[in-house]
């Protein structure tokens, strides 16, 4: 029986690293997946094995614990199943961080049951259960506080003065927690609050980082997640899980890397500089907003030799994303040069705005990256943003004291006339002024994203049959 | 959980070592087109996270052990469940047959 279950947790170590290897290629993406998925079956269903291991006091409790663990698969399965299938791509990273974070807990929930079960292991195996318990725990609240703010349930960022304080505190008290564990486990109390303070630790990390950076800190406690199961792996002595969590862990580190290199900022600094004590120091812009009909911007659009289009998330959250698909291709058949440009945090995630571009069937040769397309600004005719706002400000190329100096941005102010489809003259997500918006070759569109997008069409459907 | 596979000491230590490269490695000179459904395809991946409160669920004596187990059994499952569909969904979207996939040529 041994034998069998080992083979299968080698045989799930192969296909997830395998599917993972196939999902780095656009190609090869889709079946790296179900390859990953079959693997996790394969895994699941064997550790059912366990039964035949289980000995002494365990035994007698065998039926209620099969029971418990068929209603929690099936709960569990079912629920996030559905929720999965039914959430609209828009909505797609909130919901990464919410199943990330449950799978911290659960991490979290197995060091909970090793630190009180089994507290005479070796001090090395301890260290590492605590290790783990911390670590999942602060990816469960942390993941929790994202999803929570993508959601738009905490809508400000929340910085009291005595943060900065409590936080030290909360991370003193868990770790003067944990080193008194080796003397005093097994301990109920104890384990409380340590599992307390790792939780609030994560929620007061995260609670005030502003919405813009949450997709980094998504992916951080992703990787966090990752290390905590590898590290119940080792406790638990499971080859499957050490692998596949670490494996995660390391994947998830890099990843958060090239986000971060992404935005031009380090992990320190977004975990924990607040945005917004800078951004109150940035100088007004001064200058006026320029607004112009959208059939009146559709007319210049329409004798433009080259477009480029710059989504953002506001033209996610519009759903929007086909009717600008749409503009593309009847400003190509006026005969305009039509290119999507993509920046690389556009949406709330990087390659967000690519998925949902591709959901609405843009041709992947018309879009283009932020180092392709930025030296094509200056010799486009039309430049138009839509629900775009802090990766095309121009501060961070020039206001040193912005908060976002030094962020590569798409050079949208440099094209002949540049228009902003905006819902209103709020601020953007990091909560900044837009120099480009009062800049004297941008005008301003306002209104819902889908409504403007098709006035546009339709003005350029007129126009075009006048001809 | 068995003697065949005891990770002791430094195997242990080798182990995570060469996970942790084989991550790095995988993720490494990955378009930025990817990086989203990468993240949830890797949190899928520690879905299997699941595996282990199943055994510990399995291996429960009192009852906070099988309700924390429990609790771990239905994060780790839904860890998995929706981490599995919101990755498929998303790499769907890469798969409308159209001859899309080409790497993004510089120009």
């Amino acid at each position: 029986m041994d034998l069998l279950l080992q083979s299968c947790d080698l045989v799930t170590a192969f296909l997830l690293i395998y599917g993972l290897r196939r999902m780095s290629s656009p190609a090869t993406a889709s079946s790296g997946i179900v390859l990953a998925g079959i693997g996790m079956l394969v895994v699941t269903l064997a550790s059912f094995l366990y039964v035949f291991g289980v000995s002494g006091d365990a035994r007698a409790h065998l039926p209620v614990n099969l029971l418990l663990a068929g209603i929690a698969l099936l709960l569990g399965t079912g629920w996030a199943w559905w929720g999965g299938e039914r959430v609209p791509l828009t909505a797609m990273p909130q919901m990464v961080a919410l199943y990330n974070g449950l799978g911290g807990a659960a991490a979290g929930a197995i060091a909970a049951i090793e630190l009180l079960v089994h507290p005479d292991v070796s001090n090395v195996r301890l260290v590492i259960a605590i290790a783990g318990g911390f670590i999942g725990s602060f990816s469960f609240s942390g993941s929790l506080i994202a999803w929570a703010k993508l959601e738009g349930k905490l809508p400000k960022p929340w910085r009291p003065r005595f943060l900065q304080i409590g936080n030290g505190l909360v991370l003193l008290v868990a770790v003067a927690s944990a080193t008194a564990m080796p003397a005093l486990l097994p301990n109920a109390t104890l384990l409380a609050l340590f599992f307390v303070c790792s939780l609030a630790f994560g929620a007061l990390i995260a609670l005030p980082i502003g919405g813009a950076d949450m997709p980094v800190v998504i992916s951080l406690c992703n990787a966090c997640t990752g290390i905590a199961v590898g590290f119940e792996g080792f406790v638990l002595n499971h080859p499957a899980l050490m692998i596949a969590g670490t494996v995660v862990g390391a994947a998830g580190s890099l990843l958060t890397l090239l986000m971060a290199r992404a935005m031009n900022r380090s992990i320190g600094n977004i975990l924990f500089s607040s945005f917004g004590e800078t951004a109150q120091a940035a100088a007004p812009t001064g200058g006026q907003l320029k607004p112009i009909s959208a059939e009146d911007a559709a007319t210049t659009m329409c004798y433009a030799r080259k477009v480029i289009l710059v989504p953002g998330y506001g033209l996610a959250a519009a759903h929007a994303q086909q009717k600008l698909y749409e503009l593309a291709k009847r400003l190509q058949e006026e005969g305009a040069e039509v290119k999507f440009a993509i920046h690389p945090v556009a949406g709330r995630m990087p390659g967000h705005m690519d998925v949902l571009l591709a959901e609405a069937g843009v041709p992947y040769e018309m879009i283009f990256g932020l180092d392709e397309i930025n030296e094509e600004f200056p010799t486009t005719d039309v430049a138009l943003v839509v629900g775009a706002n802090d990766i095309v400000n121009p501060a961070a190329r020039t206001d040193k004291g912005s908060p976002i100096y030094g962020m590569p941005i798409l050079d949208v102010d440099k094209a002949q006339q540049v228009y902003v489809i905006k819902r209103g003259q709020g601020k953007g997500y990091a909560g900044i002024e837009n120099a480009l918006f009062t800049a004297d070759n941008c005008r301003m569109v306002y209104g819902d994203a889908q409504e403007v997008l098709l006035h546009m069409v339709q003005a350029i459907k007129e126009l075009a049959s006048q001809r | 959980m068995n003697e065949g596979t005891a990770l002791t000491g430094f195997l242990a230590v080798y182990l995570f070592l060469l996970a942790a490269f084989t991550g790095y490695e995988v993720i490494a000179r990955v378009p930025a087109i990817l990086h989203t459904p990468l993240m949830s395809g890797s949190n899928f991946i520690h879905g299997i996270v699941v595996v282990g409160a199943l055994y510990a669920l399995l291996h429960a004596t009192t009852v906070p052990e099988q309700a924390i187990g429990f609790l771990g059994v239905l994060f780790g499952a839904a860890n998995a469940a929706g981490g599995y569909v919101v990755t498929v969904r998303m790499l769907r979207m890469f798969h409308s047959g159209k001859p899309a996939k080409l790497p993004r040529n510089p120009s």
